[in-house]
């Protein structure tokens, strides 16, 4: 870990409004130390991936609401390896079921899902975790 | 009550405070789920100045404190209107027709996202969202589709739908004139409130200028041809969702009802002309007093100000009428057969405080969109309430309640205040720009959050009495085909119908967005030609432009 500040990008893809979670979650993030990008809402897989190129982060966390999260979580990934960013820590947040979200991360396109109820530390500190390791 | 007594009571008040600080208090603060202090005791000494017929009054009369309907539930229950729409036209309409033998007593549709935005289901944006979250609809086929068998001259229908609300309303009108029933016999409802989209629910299309123009068309449209709609449902749950507090969602719902109010006295209409048709939406939470105290100041407030800001003078003016659903954000997904007590308690808080129509959630809306059965419980649940539980016996049973004329007050004035600050900064819009209202909810929602991680505020089955337990429950699941079937539908239509009437119909239409006709007519037009929702918000973007939002967190 060098002394550069860890830099995590908190987006919404797709059209999903609902924008509470992501922005307390973005919120905590930074309370505890890291720094945070947040895209706002409503974007296309293209465009977070390029975002997450430009501002050359160390993560990315994608919250969706609407159910999309089986098309959306995997295009992403697929354009952030395209970039060549393919170990950059992918964390999902929202109303994942348990199926889907294990089927995510054993096909490799999130390393974990979160989902209502998760205290704000448990995914601070298992970014923190993560990346520094 | 005279002053010698008022005395008394306040020296017996402090003994007994005196007594009450030598015996053990329970270590939770004693907070509303807004962080609302509440005092342990309420007496006579905090309604003093309560005057019963400044204040209460009648149900049915001014200020409507006590109800807005003269019988209240006496005369007849609130409307059961449980919101719903998943998948394809077809399955929605499955899901109704099983609603209404069920007992329920009004339709309310959910669109899925593709339809919220204003994009068809072939657009490249709607990939993974066709019918996911809401019923796809993209044509007035589907309108068709969705209302079959459902008799709309009966039967009113809520539509939960804002930025594009214009054409989906259109499209429910064409499809009843097709059924042969005059539009002067259909009743429902369109949510159409674009500034809680700015402020909280963040489905906008257009810049605040035109949306608001085109709701006021839709004023002046349903004014002379659609008496029995409601145009609008100023709308507090999605500003409560987001993570307001209780007052904040009371303040800032009814400051966006008087900047609709000033939006139509600007557009030139007679103030009662529409307001009688203007209608609200509020959150039921989990804290039961407070939700109770928040129904009956908004009543307040609204006929006060309608009448002696405004200069409303028919009645129907300032009568609040709103519609409730329970709080989504009050579920948990652990334990989730909890969420129906959770439902209950808050169903009855918006019964008890005098609610027309009633959504109760699911115990399954957490973790999916409801399955038949969850959905028939809830049903269930406002159907115990109103015929077991004696709640609809009689009218405003908590008025006259310290506590609850207190609160009462209390979250009149703290409303109040939020009037002034949002006038100080130039009124509604100049502060969605500024974003007062979004760093105000922004706030709430994470101090709340930080409250549960505490253990400061406790929800059942998360933070305390959590036994880790997997969750078992069935869930619906969406056909996985919806999205190709919706979109090879779209293509026959498009086949199928006069592709060069809807062109015409839509540069129609760009030629009124750029003049200042009402634009209701000649979307109606474009909706019988079976132009697609996509299409007629496309023509409009290339007029009105895009929102885009400055991403505060």
């Amino acid at each position: 870990m060098n002394s550069k500040k860890v830099r995590i990008l908190v987006a919404k893809p797709g059209l999903d409004g609902h924008d509470r979670g992501a922005r307390v979650v973005a919120r905590a993030l930074r309370d505890a130390g890291f720094e945070v990008i947040y895209t706002g809402l409503h974007q296309t897989p293209e465009q977070i991936a390029e975002t997450a190129l430009q501002e050359d982060v160390d993560a990315v966390g994608l919250s969706i609401l609407s159910g999309a999260h089986m098309t959306l979580v995997p295009r992403v990934k697929k354009l952030l390896r395209d970039n060549g960013m393919g170990d950059v820590l992918m964390v999902v947040g929202g109303i994942i079921p348990e199926d889907d979200g294990r089927e995510l991360i054993n096909n490799g396109h999130a390393d974990q899902v979160f989902t209502p109820g998760e205290p704000l530390d448990n995914i601070t500190d298992y970014i923190g975790s993560k990346i520094r390791s | 009550m005279d002053q010698e007594k008022l005395d008394r009571i306040n020296n017996q008040k402090k003994q007994w405070e005196e007594e009450s600080k030598r015996l053990d208090v329970r270590s939770e603060p004693c907070e509303t789920v807004s962080g609302r202090p509440i005092g342990a005791l309420y007496t006579p000494l905090d309604t003093g100045s309560l005057d019963y017929e400044k204040d209460l009054g009648f149900p049915g009369s001014y200020p409507y404190t006590r109800g807005v309907q003269t019988n209240m539930y006496r005369g007849r229950i609130w409307t059961m209107r449980q919101f719903s729409g998943f998948g394809d036209a077809s399955d929605s309409n499955r899901r109704y027709r099983y609603l209404l033998e069920q007992g329920q007593t009004g339709l309310s549709v959910a669109f899925d996202l593709p339809t919220i935005m204003g994009y068809d289901s072939d657009s490249e944006r709607s990939l993974g969202e066709v019918g996911r979250c809401g019923v796809a609809i993209d044509s007035l086929e589907d309108m068709e589709v969705l209302f079959d068998r459902i008799p709309v001259d009966r039967v009113t229908t809520s539509m939960t739908i804002n930025g594009p609300a214009a054409v989906l309303w259109c499209m429910y009108l064409a499809n009843a004139e097709k059924q042969g029933i005059g539009l002067d016999q259909v009743g429902g409802t369109i949510q159409n409130d674009i500034l809680k989209e700015y402020i909280a629910q963040k489905s906008w299309i257009f810049p605040p200028e035109p949306s608001m123009r085109l709701i006021t068309d839709i004023f002046a449209f349903a004014a002379d041809h659609v008496p029995r709609w409601n145009t609008i449902s100023i709308s507090g749950y999605h500003i409560r969702e987001a993570g307001s507090t209780a007052a904040q969602e009371l303040a800032f719902t009814l400051a966006d009802g008087f900047a609709y109010v000033e939006a139509g006295i600007n557009a030139g209409l007679d103030i009662d002309r529409f307001a009688p048709r203007l209608s609200f939406f509020f959150n039921a939470h989990i804290d039961f007093f407070e939700e109770i105290c928040k129904y009956r100041a908004a009543r307040r407030i609204w006929a006060r100000r309608m009448k002696e800001r405004y200069g409303a003078k028919d009645e129907r003016s300032l009568k609040m009428r709103f519609h409730t659903q329970t709080a989504g954000c009050s579920l948990t997904a652990q334990e989730p057969e909890n969420n129906i007590v959770r439902t209950t308690i808050e169903a009855l808080s918006a019964v008890l405080g005098g609610t027309q129509s009633l959504h109760t959630n699911s115990m399954d809306e957490v973790l999916a969109l409801p399955t038949e059965k969850a959905v028939k419980i809830a049903l269930r649940t406002q159907q115990v309430i109103a015929y077991e539980s004696g709640a609809a016996n009689t009218i405003d049973p908590l008025a006259g309640s310290y506590f609850i004329e207190a609160l009462t007050d209390q979250l009149e004035s703290e409303a109040e205040e939020y009037f002034r600050r949002i006038d100080e900064l130039g009124g509604v819009l100049a502060a969605i720009d500024n974003g007062f209202f979004q760093q105000e909810i922004a706030d709430a929602a994470y101090e709340y959050q930080r409250a549960v991680d505490q253990g400061r505020q406790v929800v059942v089955g998360v933070n305390r009495y959590n036994t880790g337990e997997a969750v078992q429950i069935d869930l619906l699941e969406i056909d996985p085909d919806v999205e190709e079937k919706q979109v090879g539908r779209l293509k026959k239509l498009k086949e199928k119908r006069d592709g060069d009437a809807v062109k015409r119909s839509l540069e129609e239409l760009k030629k009124g967005a750029r003049g200042n006709d009402n634009l209701i007519p000649k979307i109606l037009e474009a909706v019988k030609l079976y132009a697609t929702e996509g299409e007629i918000i496309s023509a409009l973007k290339e007029e009105f432009g895009e929102y885009r939002e400055k991403p505060l967190f």
